[in-house]
């Protein structure tokens, strides 16, 4: 297992530093696929999430409730329906996005809209009130506050969509059914990985999981620095703060 | 012409609890009140109405004889808050912000902050993170920010709590300052000592009720309420 996991690494370096075009493809697939369903997801699921998390109206402990029960919707399921829907005798097959990137791209966008909303909206739900007094007494109108609110708890917003990407980037199902694993058209990180498991190439399949892996660690932990940053106060630590991450 | 506040049978409800019952009171420009009382008397819940941050359940607040709803309200008035509350950014964004609401230029607005930090012993403080500065200087922040609106109504919910005797006395100053302009300066506070210092009237609130309602002298040496003595005796609990 030890000597697998050493030439995955191996492997992964390999790939990665060769400037192998299929690999850089992949990498750039997956990068297309997951950033545009994230942005389409963006779209609707933030104004939504405006809504539930600061307004007060009836029924909103079930549209909650919807979302929040829809973050974990198994990724198989829901590309089995997408394929249903966009096959050539589904209702949207006239759209040609079965076996394409943007077929997947809108897929995921689907899978990430609860995550994002409801992320964002309890995000935005938990912001101290009395910010929202403080912004009104300083003679904010309703919409000034809530704009207030939301600059107030962006970079939580951001941490929700930063989740949100993570799960469309390491998802298998929808780009497996929708996308079809086609070479050098759809195939992606997490649909190589499965490939390469299925041929016995596990070192292959490793060192893909590893470069799925690090894209992930590597968004995670630049968000996080950059919400530090933003925390200090003076410049001179800002350099300090970045020193002792590349110093470790 | 002096400006007058007017607050006529003020009651509120949160559930079952009767927050404020029956409240009237006549403020006049010029005059700093003290609102005293016990933790749930209705301190905060009066400086919230009259901030228009909450909606009385019945009575009505006039304003130099006009009755006022709570938008006209959050216009002319500002409240600190007992909890400080800044914003995730510098100092002097802090500052700038209702300014910037009220349309005032860049200059004008670097030029007031300046003053207003001065005035609160903060000078130099406008490029430090708000969150970053500690209590005592955030709560000097919140009082340089309320000033620099010139409201014609500044209500006070207890700035000096839990300040060291140095901020505190800053604080003081600086409302006493302010108390020379004509305005209506509302001060909810437990510190009794406070009360007589900076009021020219002070009221007792008590289970929502307004039980003495007095200047200074007469309060502390001829008070009409039994629970009112008992208050500056400190033997009602806060």
């Amino acid at each position: 297992m030890a000597d697998i996991i050493i030439q995955a690494f191996q492997k992964a370096f390999e790939l990665i530093f060769s400037g192998n075009s299929e690999v850089l493809g992949t990498v750039t697939r997956s990068l297309y696929v997951t950033g545009v369903g994230t942005f389409l997801a963006c779209l609707w699921s933030i104004p939504i999430a405006t809504v539930i998390g600061l307004y007060s109206f009836r029924g909103k402990w079930i549209i909650k409730g919807f979302f929040s029960a829809f973050i974990g919707v198994p990724t198989v399921a829901l590309g089995l329906l997408l394929y249903l829907l966009l096959s050539r005798q589904g209702e949207f097959g006239f759209l040609h996005l079965l076996y394409t990137v943007n077929g997947i791209a809108v897929g995921q966008s689907i899978l990430l809209t609860p995550i994002i909303v409801s992320f964002t909206s309890n995000a935005l739900g938990a912001a101290d009130v009395q910010l929202r007094d403080l912004a009104k007494t300083l003679g904010a109108s309703s919409l000034r506050t809530n704009l207030v609110i939301m600059r107030e708890t962006v970079w939580s917003m951001a941490l929700a969509i930063t989740a949100a990407f993570n799960r469309g980037f390491g998802e298998l199902g929808i780009a497996m059914i929708v996308g079809g694993n086609l070479y050098l058209e759809t195939r992606v990180l997490t649909t190589s990985i499965a490939l390469e498991t299925n041929l016995g190439s596990f070192d292959v399949a490793m060192a893909y999981a590893i470069i799925l892996m690090a894209i992930v660690l590597a968004i995670t932990l630049a968000i996080n620095l950059a919400e530090r940053l933003r925390q200090e106060d003076a410049s001179w630590k800002k350099h300090r703060l970045l020193r002792s991450y590349i110093d470790g | 012409m002096n400006i007058s506040l007017r607050l006529e049978n003020i009651e509120k409800n949160y559930r079952a609890v009767k927050a404020l019952d029956g409240v009237t009171l006549n403020f006049e420009g010029g005059k700093t009140i003290a609102l005293l009382g016990i933790n749930g008397a209705g301190k905060t819940t009066l400086l919230r109405i009259i901030a228009g941050l909450e909606t009385q359940d019945k009575g009505n607040v006039f304003f130099n004889n006009n009755k006022i709803d709570g938008a006209r309200l959050r216009q002319i008035s500002t409240l600190v808050f007992q909890r400080t509350a800044m914003f995730n950014r510098s100092v002097y964004d802090n500052l700038a912000f209702g300014l910037k609401i009220r349309g005032k230029q860049v200059t004008e607005i670097k030029e007031e902050i300046n003053q207003a930090l001065h005035a609160v012993g903060l000078r130099d403080f406008e490029k430090r993170k708000a969150k970053k500065i500690s209590g005592g200087e955030q709560q000097r922040v919140s009082l340089a920010r309320a000033f620099l609106l010139n409201p014609k109504i500044l209500l006070l919910d207890e700035p000096t709590a839990n300040l060291d005797p140095n901020s505190a006395t800053i604080i003081e100053k600086a409302i006493m300052d302010k108390a020379k302009d004509d305005r209506i300066i509302i001060l909810a506070t437990h510190n009794l000592g406070q009360a007589k210092r900076l009021a020219n009237e002070l009221v007792h609130i008590y289970e929502g009720k307004i039980i003495e309602n007095a200047s200074p002298q007469e309060f502390f040496n001829n008070p009409r309420s039994e629970i009112t003595r008992k208050l500056i005796n400190g033997e009602l609990e806060f």
